[in-house]
Protein backbone atom coordinates (compact mmCIF):
# COMPACT_ATOMS: atom_id res chain seq x y z
CA UNK A 1 0.00 0.00 0.00
CA UNK A 2 1.07 3.13 -0.82
CA UNK A 3 2.49 5.57 1.87
CA UNK A 4 -0.15 8.30 2.55
CA UNK A 5 1.43 11.76 1.96
CA UNK A 6 1.70 14.00 4.80
CA UNK A 7 0.15 17.52 4.50
CA UNK A 8 1.88 19.94 5.92
CA UNK A 9 -0.53 21.60 9.18
CA UNK A 10 2.30 23.65 11.36
CA UNK A 11 -0.34 26.36 11.54
CA UNK A 12 -2.60 24.54 13.21
CA UNK A 13 -0.76 25.46 16.14
CA UNK A 14 -1.07 29.13 15.65
CA UNK A 15 -3.75 31.21 18.51
CA UNK A 16 -5.77 30.15 21.02
CA UNK A 17 -7.99 28.52 17.96
CA UNK A 18 -6.48 28.33 14.51
CA UNK A 19 -9.21 28.38 11.84
CA UNK A 20 -6.59 26.86 8.99
CA UNK A 21 -3.82 24.59 9.02
CA UNK A 22 -2.86 24.74 5.34
CA UNK A 23 -0.54 27.70 4.30
CA UNK A 24 2.18 28.25 2.39
CA UNK A 25 3.87 30.63 4.69
CA UNK A 26 4.04 27.68 7.46
CA UNK A 27 7.59 28.62 8.36
CA UNK A 28 6.09 31.10 10.71
CA UNK A 29 5.23 28.80 12.94
CA UNK A 30 8.84 27.57 13.24
CA UNK A 31 10.61 31.03 13.98
CA UNK A 32 7.64 31.52 16.51
CA UNK A 33 8.89 27.66 18.11
CA UNK A 34 12.87 29.81 18.09
CA UNK A 35 11.17 32.44 19.63
CA UNK A 36 11.39 35.30 16.42
CA UNK A 37 8.47 36.48 14.88
CA UNK A 38 8.80 37.36 11.06
CA UNK A 39 7.43 38.54 8.09
CA UNK A 40 8.20 38.60 4.45
CA UNK A 41 9.86 40.71 2.23
CA UNK A 42 9.64 40.39 -1.71
CA UNK A 43 12.98 39.59 -3.06
CA UNK A 44 11.41 41.33 -6.64
CA UNK A 45 10.38 44.49 -5.57
CA UNK A 46 11.83 44.93 -1.79
CA UNK A 47 7.76 45.36 -0.38
CA UNK A 48 7.60 44.22 3.62
CA UNK A 49 4.89 42.55 4.67
CA UNK A 50 3.09 41.57 8.07
CA UNK A 51 0.94 39.50 8.20
CA UNK A 52 3.73 37.61 6.05
CA UNK A 53 2.68 36.60 2.24
CA UNK A 54 3.63 33.99 -0.01
CA UNK A 55 2.52 36.65 -3.37
CA UNK A 56 3.63 40.12 -4.14
CA UNK A 57 0.86 41.61 -5.23
CA UNK A 58 3.07 44.59 -6.41
CA UNK A 59 5.49 42.98 -8.72
CA UNK A 60 3.35 39.28 -8.45
CA UNK A 61 6.65 37.39 -7.90
CA UNK A 62 6.69 35.19 -5.83
CA UNK A 63 10.29 34.92 -4.44
CA UNK A 64 9.78 36.21 -0.07
CA UNK A 65 12.26 36.31 2.19
CA UNK A 66 11.80 36.44 5.87
CA UNK A 67 12.41 39.00 7.88
CA UNK A 68 12.49 39.05 12.12
CA UNK A 69 10.08 42.06 13.15
CA UNK A 70 12.75 43.75 15.52
CA UNK A 71 12.44 47.08 17.62
CA UNK A 72 9.34 49.00 18.77
CA UNK A 73 6.08 49.89 17.01
CA UNK A 74 3.65 52.65 17.96
CA UNK A 75 0.34 51.03 19.41
CA UNK A 76 -2.22 52.24 17.28
CA UNK A 77 -5.46 51.37 19.06
CA UNK A 78 -6.56 48.95 20.69
CA UNK A 79 -9.96 46.99 23.15
CA UNK A 80 -10.22 44.97 25.54
CA UNK A 81 -12.61 41.89 25.51
CA UNK A 82 -15.11 41.17 27.83
CA UNK A 83 -16.31 38.55 26.15
CA UNK A 84 -15.14 36.09 23.89
CA UNK A 85 -16.38 34.23 20.82
CA UNK A 86 -16.73 30.35 20.86
CA UNK A 87 -13.46 28.95 21.53
CA UNK A 88 -11.94 31.65 23.57
CA UNK A 89 -14.12 31.99 26.87
CA UNK A 90 -11.31 30.93 28.46
CA UNK A 91 -8.67 33.91 27.89
CA UNK A 92 -11.11 36.61 28.68
CA UNK A 93 -10.27 39.58 29.16
CA UNK A 94 -7.78 40.41 27.01
CA UNK A 95 -6.61 43.09 24.96
CA UNK A 96 -6.37 42.86 21.11
CA UNK A 97 -4.13 45.81 19.34
CA UNK A 98 -2.41 47.29 16.14
CA UNK A 99 0.81 48.11 16.22
CA UNK A 100 2.60 50.33 13.54
CA UNK A 101 6.27 49.31 12.33
CA UNK A 102 6.42 52.58 9.90
CA UNK A 103 6.60 50.47 6.68
CA UNK A 104 4.37 46.99 7.99
CA UNK A 105 2.02 46.98 10.75
CA UNK A 106 1.23 43.71 13.37
CA UNK A 107 -2.10 43.38 14.79
CA UNK A 108 -1.83 40.95 17.95
CA UNK A 109 -2.61 41.04 21.61
CA UNK A 110 -1.40 42.88 24.67
CA UNK A 111 0.60 40.78 27.35
CA UNK A 112 -1.42 39.68 29.75
CA UNK A 113 0.43 41.02 32.66
CA UNK A 114 0.86 44.91 31.30
CA UNK A 115 -2.11 46.34 33.08
CA UNK A 116 -4.89 48.77 31.11
CA UNK A 117 -4.25 51.46 33.19
CA UNK A 118 -0.64 51.49 32.11
CA UNK A 119 -1.68 51.35 28.03
CA UNK A 120 -2.07 54.38 25.78
CA UNK A 121 -2.27 54.95 22.42
CA UNK A 122 1.07 56.19 20.67
CA UNK A 123 3.41 54.21 23.11
CA UNK A 124 5.93 52.40 21.92
CA UNK A 125 5.41 48.47 22.30
CA UNK A 126 7.60 45.52 21.37
CA UNK A 127 6.80 41.88 19.72
CA UNK A 128 7.55 39.07 21.53
CA UNK A 129 6.40 35.38 21.00
CA UNK A 130 4.09 33.77 23.30
CA UNK A 131 3.29 29.92 24.38
CA UNK A 132 -0.68 30.33 25.58
CA UNK A 133 -1.40 27.63 28.09
CA UNK A 134 -2.80 24.84 26.09
CA UNK A 135 0.35 24.60 24.30
CA UNK A 136 -0.44 27.11 20.71
CA UNK A 137 1.44 29.48 19.69
CA UNK A 138 0.84 33.42 19.05
CA UNK A 139 2.60 36.70 19.29
CA UNK A 140 2.22 39.55 22.16
CA UNK A 141 3.07 43.26 22.79
CA UNK A 142 4.49 43.98 25.62
CA UNK A 143 6.79 46.68 26.76
CA UNK A 144 10.39 47.83 25.37
CA UNK B 1 -29.94 57.75 -21.23
CA UNK B 2 -32.82 55.77 -19.70
CA UNK B 3 -33.14 55.84 -15.69
CA UNK B 4 -33.19 52.82 -13.30
CA UNK B 5 -36.40 52.90 -10.35
CA UNK B 6 -37.33 51.66 -7.43
CA UNK B 7 -41.30 50.72 -7.34
CA UNK B 8 -41.69 48.76 -4.51
CA UNK B 9 -40.26 48.31 -0.73
CA UNK B 10 -40.66 46.39 2.01
CA UNK B 11 -39.47 44.68 4.80
CA UNK B 12 -40.37 41.91 7.75
CA UNK B 13 -40.44 43.12 11.73
CA UNK B 14 -37.19 42.67 12.95
CA UNK B 15 -37.26 40.10 15.56
CA UNK B 16 -34.90 38.56 17.97
CA UNK B 17 -36.09 34.64 16.84
CA UNK B 18 -38.58 34.30 13.48
CA UNK B 19 -40.82 31.89 14.49
CA UNK B 20 -40.24 30.31 10.79
CA UNK B 21 -38.35 29.11 8.05
CA UNK B 22 -35.97 31.08 6.10
CA UNK B 23 -38.32 31.19 3.05
CA UNK B 24 -40.92 32.22 5.43
CA UNK B 25 -39.06 34.95 6.74
CA UNK B 26 -37.87 36.04 3.19
CA UNK B 27 -41.81 36.03 1.97
CA UNK B 28 -42.37 38.31 4.29
CA UNK B 29 -40.22 41.31 2.89
CA UNK B 30 -40.93 40.24 -0.87
CA UNK B 31 -44.53 40.16 0.03
CA UNK B 32 -44.41 43.52 1.26
CA UNK B 33 -42.95 45.19 -1.52
CA UNK B 34 -44.86 43.40 -4.05
CA UNK B 35 -48.31 44.86 -2.48
CA UNK B 36 -46.37 47.98 -2.54
CA UNK B 37 -45.41 47.84 -6.05
CA UNK B 38 -48.57 46.43 -7.13
CA UNK B 39 -46.95 43.05 -8.86
CA UNK B 40 -47.49 39.81 -9.55
CA UNK B 41 -44.47 36.95 -9.84
CA UNK B 42 -44.91 37.00 -13.33
CA UNK B 43 -44.09 40.72 -14.12
CA UNK B 44 -40.23 40.06 -12.37
CA UNK B 45 -37.87 39.46 -14.52
CA UNK B 46 -35.28 38.32 -12.31
CA UNK B 47 -34.23 37.99 -8.24
CA UNK B 48 -31.30 38.82 -6.58
CA UNK B 49 -30.95 37.06 -2.89
CA UNK B 50 -28.56 38.65 -0.55
CA UNK B 51 -27.21 37.30 2.98
CA UNK B 52 -24.34 36.00 4.36
CA UNK B 53 -24.48 32.07 4.10
CA UNK B 54 -22.79 31.14 7.17
CA UNK B 55 -25.94 31.51 9.03
CA UNK B 56 -28.07 29.10 6.58
CA UNK B 57 -28.41 25.79 6.92
CA UNK B 58 -30.66 25.50 3.55
CA UNK B 59 -27.68 25.62 1.21
CA UNK B 60 -28.13 28.13 -1.79
CA UNK B 61 -31.58 29.67 -0.58
CA UNK B 62 -31.69 31.72 -3.83
CA UNK B 63 -33.26 29.41 -6.05
CA UNK B 64 -35.56 28.23 -2.98
CA UNK B 65 -36.81 31.31 -2.37
CA UNK B 66 -37.73 31.41 -6.48
CA UNK B 67 -39.93 28.54 -6.37
CA UNK B 68 -41.64 29.88 -3.07
CA UNK B 69 -42.16 33.43 -4.43
CA UNK B 70 -43.79 31.93 -7.43
CA UNK B 71 -40.75 33.42 -9.49
CA UNK B 72 -39.83 29.69 -11.53
CA UNK B 73 -38.87 29.87 -14.55
CA UNK B 74 -36.91 33.14 -14.21
CA UNK B 75 -33.28 33.25 -13.03
CA UNK B 76 -32.26 34.01 -9.71
CA UNK B 77 -28.98 35.73 -8.11
CA UNK B 78 -26.85 35.70 -4.57
CA UNK B 79 -24.96 38.13 -3.75
CA UNK B 80 -23.09 38.24 -0.21
CA UNK B 81 -21.02 41.30 1.35
CA UNK B 82 -21.49 40.76 4.34
CA UNK B 83 -23.55 43.42 6.44
CA UNK B 84 -23.57 45.10 3.24
CA UNK B 85 -25.30 42.20 0.83
CA UNK B 86 -28.24 44.03 0.28
CA UNK B 87 -27.13 47.13 -0.94
CA UNK B 88 -24.71 45.37 -3.43
CA UNK B 89 -27.44 43.40 -4.64
CA UNK B 90 -28.80 46.75 -5.30
CA UNK B 91 -25.77 46.98 -7.47
CA UNK B 92 -26.49 44.50 -9.38
CA UNK B 93 -30.22 45.03 -9.88
CA UNK B 94 -29.31 48.14 -11.22
CA UNK B 95 -26.59 46.89 -13.99
CA UNK B 96 -28.60 43.98 -14.43
CA UNK B 97 -31.67 46.73 -15.60
CA UNK B 98 -29.50 49.09 -17.01
CA UNK B 99 -28.11 46.38 -19.42
CA UNK B 100 -31.68 45.89 -20.70
CA UNK B 101 -30.93 41.85 -19.97
CA UNK B 102 -33.89 42.38 -17.21
CA UNK B 103 -36.83 45.18 -17.32
CA UNK B 104 -37.74 44.16 -13.31
CA UNK B 105 -35.73 42.89 -10.92
CA UNK B 106 -36.65 42.33 -7.31
CA UNK B 107 -33.98 42.48 -4.49
CA UNK B 108 -34.24 40.02 -1.18
CA UNK B 109 -32.67 40.41 1.56
CA UNK B 110 -32.74 37.83 4.20
CA UNK B 111 -30.76 36.59 7.45
CA UNK B 112 -32.24 34.05 10.07
CA UNK B 113 -29.06 34.36 12.82
CA UNK B 114 -31.32 32.36 15.45
CA UNK B 115 -30.45 29.69 13.74
CA UNK B 116 -27.01 29.68 15.68
CA UNK B 117 -26.46 30.23 19.51
CA UNK B 118 -24.98 33.46 20.55
CA UNK B 119 -21.38 32.92 20.91
CA UNK B 120 -21.58 30.66 17.29
CA UNK B 121 -22.87 33.98 15.94
CA UNK B 122 -19.92 36.50 17.18
CA UNK B 123 -17.45 33.43 16.21
CA UNK B 124 -19.03 33.48 12.27
CA UNK B 125 -18.84 37.04 12.47
CA UNK B 126 -15.15 37.00 14.33
CA UNK B 127 -14.79 34.95 10.96
CA UNK B 128 -16.01 37.88 8.46
CA UNK B 129 -12.21 39.43 9.41
CA UNK B 130 -9.31 37.55 8.54
CA UNK B 131 -9.47 34.07 10.08
CA UNK B 132 -5.64 33.38 9.21
CA UNK B 133 -4.01 36.21 11.14
CA UNK B 134 -6.13 38.18 12.79
CA UNK B 135 -9.10 35.33 14.06
CA UNK B 136 -6.88 33.38 15.91
CA UNK B 137 -6.29 36.17 18.48
CA UNK B 138 -10.05 35.86 19.42
CA UNK B 139 -11.89 38.65 17.73
CA UNK B 140 -15.26 40.20 17.82
CA UNK B 141 -16.91 42.54 15.56
CA UNK B 142 -17.03 45.25 18.57
CA UNK B 143 -13.79 45.10 19.30
CA UNK B 144 -12.70 46.10 15.94
CA UNK B 145 -15.41 48.60 16.06
CA UNK B 146 -14.36 49.74 19.62
CA UNK B 147 -10.31 49.69 17.96
CA UNK B 148 -11.91 52.93 15.70
CA UNK B 149 -13.56 54.16 18.63
CA UNK B 150 -10.35 54.69 20.67
CA UNK B 151 -8.31 55.77 17.71
CA UNK B 152 -11.10 58.26 17.12
CA UNK B 153 -11.66 59.08 20.75
CA UNK B 154 -7.39 59.88 20.45
CA UNK B 155 -7.45 61.77 17.57
CA UNK B 156 -10.54 64.31 17.99
CA UNK B 157 -11.74 64.19 21.56
CA UNK B 158 -14.42 62.30 20.71
CA UNK B 159 -15.89 61.26 24.11
CA UNK B 160 -17.68 58.21 25.52
CA UNK B 161 -20.86 60.60 26.10
CA UNK B 162 -20.88 61.95 22.22
CA UNK B 163 -21.82 58.28 21.70
CA UNK B 164 -24.31 57.73 24.00
CA UNK B 165 -26.06 60.55 22.33
CA UNK B 166 -26.00 58.75 19.34
CA UNK B 167 -27.78 56.03 21.03
CA UNK B 168 -29.97 57.93 22.14
CA UNK B 169 -31.30 59.45 18.87
CA UNK B 170 -31.78 56.20 17.60
CA UNK B 171 -33.59 54.71 20.29
CA UNK B 172 -36.13 58.07 20.27
CA UNK B 173 -36.86 57.12 16.66
CA UNK B 174 -36.64 53.37 17.62
CA UNK B 175 -40.00 53.55 19.78
CA UNK B 176 -41.67 54.98 16.72
CA UNK B 177 -40.85 52.04 14.22
CA UNK B 178 -43.36 49.06 14.48
CA UNK B 179 -40.50 46.64 12.92
CA UNK B 180 -37.62 47.75 15.41
CA UNK B 181 -36.77 44.79 17.71
CA UNK B 182 -35.86 47.44 20.52
CA UNK B 183 -38.66 49.86 20.81
CA UNK B 184 -37.84 51.45 24.77
CA UNK B 185 -36.44 54.66 25.61
CA UNK B 186 -32.73 55.17 25.97
CA UNK B 187 -30.96 58.08 27.92
CA UNK B 188 -27.88 59.18 28.62
CA UNK B 189 -27.61 58.08 32.40
CA UNK B 190 -28.37 54.48 31.38
CA UNK B 191 -25.00 54.49 29.61
CA UNK B 192 -23.71 56.43 32.30
CA UNK B 193 -24.94 54.66 35.06
CA UNK B 194 -22.06 51.51 35.74
CA UNK B 195 -25.18 49.53 37.35
CA UNK B 196 -27.14 50.00 34.46
CA UNK B 197 -27.26 47.15 31.68
CA UNK B 198 -26.64 49.78 28.35
CA UNK B 199 -23.22 50.63 30.15
CA UNK B 200 -22.39 47.26 30.74
CA UNK B 201 -18.54 46.41 29.19
CA UNK B 202 -18.75 44.73 25.97
CA UNK B 203 -15.49 45.65 24.57
CA UNK B 204 -13.65 49.16 25.48
CA UNK B 205 -14.57 51.27 24.99
CA UNK B 206 -17.47 50.25 23.58
CA UNK B 207 -20.52 49.23 26.02
CA UNK B 208 -23.77 47.28 25.45
CA UNK B 209 -25.53 50.17 24.24
CA UNK B 210 -23.14 51.18 21.96
CA UNK B 211 -24.15 47.80 19.73
CA UNK B 212 -26.17 46.95 17.94
CA UNK B 213 -28.45 43.77 17.90
CA UNK B 214 -28.50 40.29 16.18
CA UNK B 215 -31.83 40.09 14.85
CA UNK B 216 -34.10 37.68 12.16
CA UNK B 217 -35.79 39.64 9.14
CA UNK B 218 -36.12 39.99 5.71
CA UNK B 219 -36.35 43.18 3.07
CA UNK B 220 -37.13 43.76 -0.61
CA UNK B 221 -36.79 46.46 -2.61
CA UNK B 222 -37.93 46.08 -6.54
CA UNK B 223 -35.68 47.96 -9.13
CA UNK B 224 -37.39 48.37 -12.65
CA UNK B 225 -36.32 49.98 -16.09
CA UNK B 226 -37.81 54.00 -16.77
CA UNK B 227 -40.38 52.39 -18.86
CA UNK B 228 -41.32 49.97 -16.65
CA UNK B 229 -41.81 52.14 -13.41
CA UNK B 230 -44.03 54.72 -15.60
CA UNK B 231 -46.23 51.94 -16.21
CA UNK B 232 -46.44 50.36 -12.91
CA UNK B 233 -45.47 53.38 -10.36
CA UNK B 234 -46.88 56.66 -9.80
CA UNK B 235 -44.14 57.55 -7.49
CA UNK B 236 -40.80 56.01 -8.69
CA UNK B 237 -37.90 56.84 -6.72
CA UNK B 238 -34.92 57.06 -9.28
CA UNK B 239 -31.46 55.56 -8.35
CA UNK B 240 -29.09 58.33 -9.18
CA UNK B 241 -25.29 57.44 -7.86
CA UNK B 242 -24.27 54.45 -6.82
CA UNK B 243 -20.65 53.64 -4.84
CA UNK B 244 -19.00 49.82 -4.19
CA UNK B 245 -15.17 50.15 -2.56
CA UNK B 246 -13.11 47.55 -0.44
CA UNK B 247 -10.01 47.64 1.37
CA UNK B 248 -7.73 45.45 3.27
CA UNK B 249 -9.51 42.68 5.71
CA UNK B 250 -6.28 42.53 7.81
CA UNK B 251 -6.30 45.73 9.94
CA UNK B 252 -2.36 45.69 8.88
CA UNK B 253 -3.09 46.46 5.77
CA UNK B 254 -4.66 49.56 6.37
CA UNK B 255 -3.86 53.26 6.85
CA UNK B 256 -6.42 54.99 8.77
CA UNK B 257 -8.15 54.85 11.92
CA UNK B 258 -10.56 57.23 12.43
CA UNK B 259 -13.18 56.37 9.50
CA UNK B 260 -13.73 54.09 6.63
CA UNK B 261 -11.50 54.28 3.87
CA UNK B 262 -14.22 51.76 1.69
CA UNK B 263 -17.01 54.03 2.73
CA UNK B 264 -15.13 57.61 1.60
CA UNK B 265 -14.33 56.00 -1.59
CA UNK B 266 -17.91 54.63 -2.14
CA UNK B 267 -19.16 58.09 -1.04
CA UNK B 268 -16.65 59.81 -3.90
CA UNK B 269 -17.95 57.45 -6.64
CA UNK B 270 -21.83 58.06 -5.72
CA UNK B 271 -21.92 61.83 -5.48
CA UNK B 272 -19.33 62.17 -8.91
CA UNK B 273 -22.25 59.39 -10.63
CA UNK B 274 -25.44 61.31 -9.23
CA UNK B 275 -23.62 64.73 -9.62
CA UNK B 276 -24.23 65.93 -5.99
CA UNK B 277 -22.52 66.56 -2.83
CA UNK B 278 -22.92 66.26 0.90
CA UNK B 279 -24.49 69.62 1.26
CA UNK B 280 -27.88 68.24 -1.02
CA UNK B 281 -28.65 65.30 1.07
CA UNK B 282 -31.89 66.22 3.08
CA UNK B 283 -32.25 62.51 4.57
CA UNK B 284 -29.27 59.56 5.02
CA UNK B 285 -29.69 56.06 6.35
CA UNK B 286 -25.78 54.94 7.78
CA UNK B 287 -24.71 52.33 8.54
CA UNK B 288 -24.81 52.35 12.54
CA UNK B 289 -23.96 48.68 13.49
CA UNK B 290 -22.27 50.64 16.17
CA UNK B 291 -22.47 54.05 17.68
CA UNK B 292 -19.11 55.33 16.61
CA UNK B 293 -19.75 53.79 13.32
CA UNK B 294 -22.34 56.37 12.91
CA UNK B 295 -20.18 59.16 14.39
CA UNK B 296 -17.57 57.89 11.47
CA UNK B 297 -20.45 57.84 8.60
CA UNK B 298 -21.25 61.46 9.42
CA UNK B 299 -17.01 62.34 8.62
CA UNK B 300 -16.81 59.77 5.96
CA UNK B 301 -19.81 60.94 4.18
CA UNK B 302 -18.96 64.73 4.22
CA UNK B 303 -21.45 65.40 6.54
CA UNK B 304 -19.09 66.81 9.18
CA UNK B 305 -15.29 67.57 8.61
CA UNK B 306 -12.99 64.71 10.29
CA UNK B 307 -13.33 65.12 13.74
CA UNK B 308 -16.85 67.10 13.48
CA UNK B 309 -18.66 64.61 13.79
CA UNK B 310 -19.34 65.26 17.40
CA UNK B 311 -20.86 68.57 17.21
CA UNK B 312 -23.37 67.43 14.54
CA UNK B 313 -24.79 64.76 17.54
CA UNK B 314 -24.40 67.37 20.01
CA UNK B 315 -26.42 70.49 18.11
CA UNK B 316 -28.91 67.58 16.79
CA UNK B 317 -28.18 68.38 13.17
CA UNK B 318 -29.15 64.61 12.93
CA UNK B 319 -32.24 64.58 14.25
CA UNK B 320 -35.15 64.70 12.47
CA UNK B 321 -35.81 68.54 12.53
CA UNK B 322 -32.23 69.20 11.92
CA UNK B 323 -29.80 70.00 9.02
CA UNK B 324 -29.26 66.21 7.75
CA UNK B 325 -31.68 63.94 9.94
CA UNK B 326 -30.07 60.69 9.99
CA UNK B 327 -31.39 57.46 10.63
CA UNK B 328 -34.63 58.52 11.65
CA UNK B 329 -36.08 54.44 11.19
CA UNK B 330 -34.02 54.55 14.58
CA UNK B 331 -31.02 52.44 12.76
CA UNK B 332 -29.31 49.15 13.36
CA UNK B 333 -29.27 50.12 16.91
CA UNK B 334 -33.30 50.03 17.48
CA UNK B 335 -34.04 47.78 14.28
CA UNK B 336 -31.69 45.06 15.12
CA UNK B 337 -29.28 43.88 12.60
CA UNK B 338 -30.14 40.61 9.94
CA UNK B 339 -26.98 40.92 8.23
CA UNK B 340 -28.63 40.47 4.59
CA UNK B 341 -31.61 42.74 5.27
CA UNK B 342 -30.07 45.58 6.59
CA UNK B 343 -29.47 47.36 3.22
CA UNK B 344 -32.78 46.76 1.95
CA UNK B 345 -34.36 48.21 4.91
CA UNK B 346 -32.13 51.54 4.68
CA UNK B 347 -33.15 52.10 1.26
CA UNK B 348 -36.99 51.13 2.23
CA UNK B 349 -36.70 53.65 4.95
CA UNK B 350 -35.12 56.24 2.52
CA UNK B 351 -37.75 55.44 -0.54
CA UNK B 352 -40.71 55.92 1.71
CA UNK B 353 -39.29 59.41 3.03
CA UNK B 354 -38.84 60.68 -0.80
CA UNK B 355 -42.51 59.57 -1.43
CA UNK B 356 -43.16 61.32 1.87
CA UNK B 357 -45.11 58.19 3.32
CA UNK B 358 -42.55 57.63 6.52
CA UNK B 359 -45.85 58.52 8.58
CA UNK B 360 -44.19 59.99 12.32
CA UNK B 361 -40.86 59.97 11.34
CA UNK B 362 -41.18 62.11 7.85
CA UNK B 363 -38.79 64.39 7.41
CA UNK B 364 -39.81 68.20 5.48
CA UNK B 365 -40.09 67.42 1.99
CA UNK B 366 -36.65 65.71 0.99
CA UNK B 367 -35.86 65.33 -2.39
CA UNK B 368 -32.40 63.77 -2.28
CA UNK B 369 -31.59 60.80 -0.01
CA UNK B 370 -28.51 58.65 0.92
CA UNK B 371 -27.82 55.43 2.05
CA UNK B 372 -24.62 54.50 3.35
CA UNK B 373 -24.51 50.03 4.23
CA UNK B 374 -20.95 48.60 5.49
CA UNK B 375 -19.97 44.74 5.43
CA UNK B 376 -17.51 43.74 8.07
CA UNK B 377 -15.45 46.20 9.51
CA UNK B 378 -15.16 48.15 6.53
CA UNK B 379 -14.17 45.68 4.63
CA UNK B 380 -16.69 46.38 1.83
CA UNK B 381 -18.70 49.88 1.31
CA UNK B 382 -21.54 50.96 -0.31
CA UNK B 383 -23.19 54.18 -0.72
CA UNK B 384 -26.53 54.70 -2.98
CA UNK B 385 -28.07 58.12 -3.77
CA UNK B 386 -31.63 58.38 -4.42
CA UNK B 387 -33.99 61.51 -5.39
CA UNK B 388 -37.87 61.54 -6.33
Amino acid sequence: MAEKKESDERFKKFGTVSFTSLTKTNDFIDHLENGKVTGTRCKGCGRAFFPPRADCCQCLAGDMEWFEVSGTGRLVSYSKLEYGPAGFQNDVPYCIALLDYGTFKIFGRIAADLPETAIAVGMPLKTVVNRLPNGQLNYVFTSP
Amino acid sequence: MPRVAIIGVGQSEFVRAYPGSVRELAFEGFKEAMRDAGLTPKDIGASVVCSAPEYDKQRSPAGVFAEYFGLNPQPTFYVESLCSSSSMGLRLAYSLVKSGLHDVVAVVGFQKMSEITSAESQERMGRGADIQWESPFGTMMPAYYAMYARAHMAAYGTSLEDLALIRVKAATYGQLNDKAVYRKPVTLANLSNPEDRMAGPVASPLRVGDCCANADGSSCVIVASEEKAKTFCHKPVWILGLGAATTSVNLAGREVFTGLTAAREAARQAYAMAGLGPKEIDVAEVHDCFTIAEMMAYEDLGFAQPGGGKELIRSRATYKEGEIPVNVDGGLLSKGHPIGATGGSQIRTIVLQLREEAGPIQVKQPEIGLVHNIGGVGLYGNVSIFGR
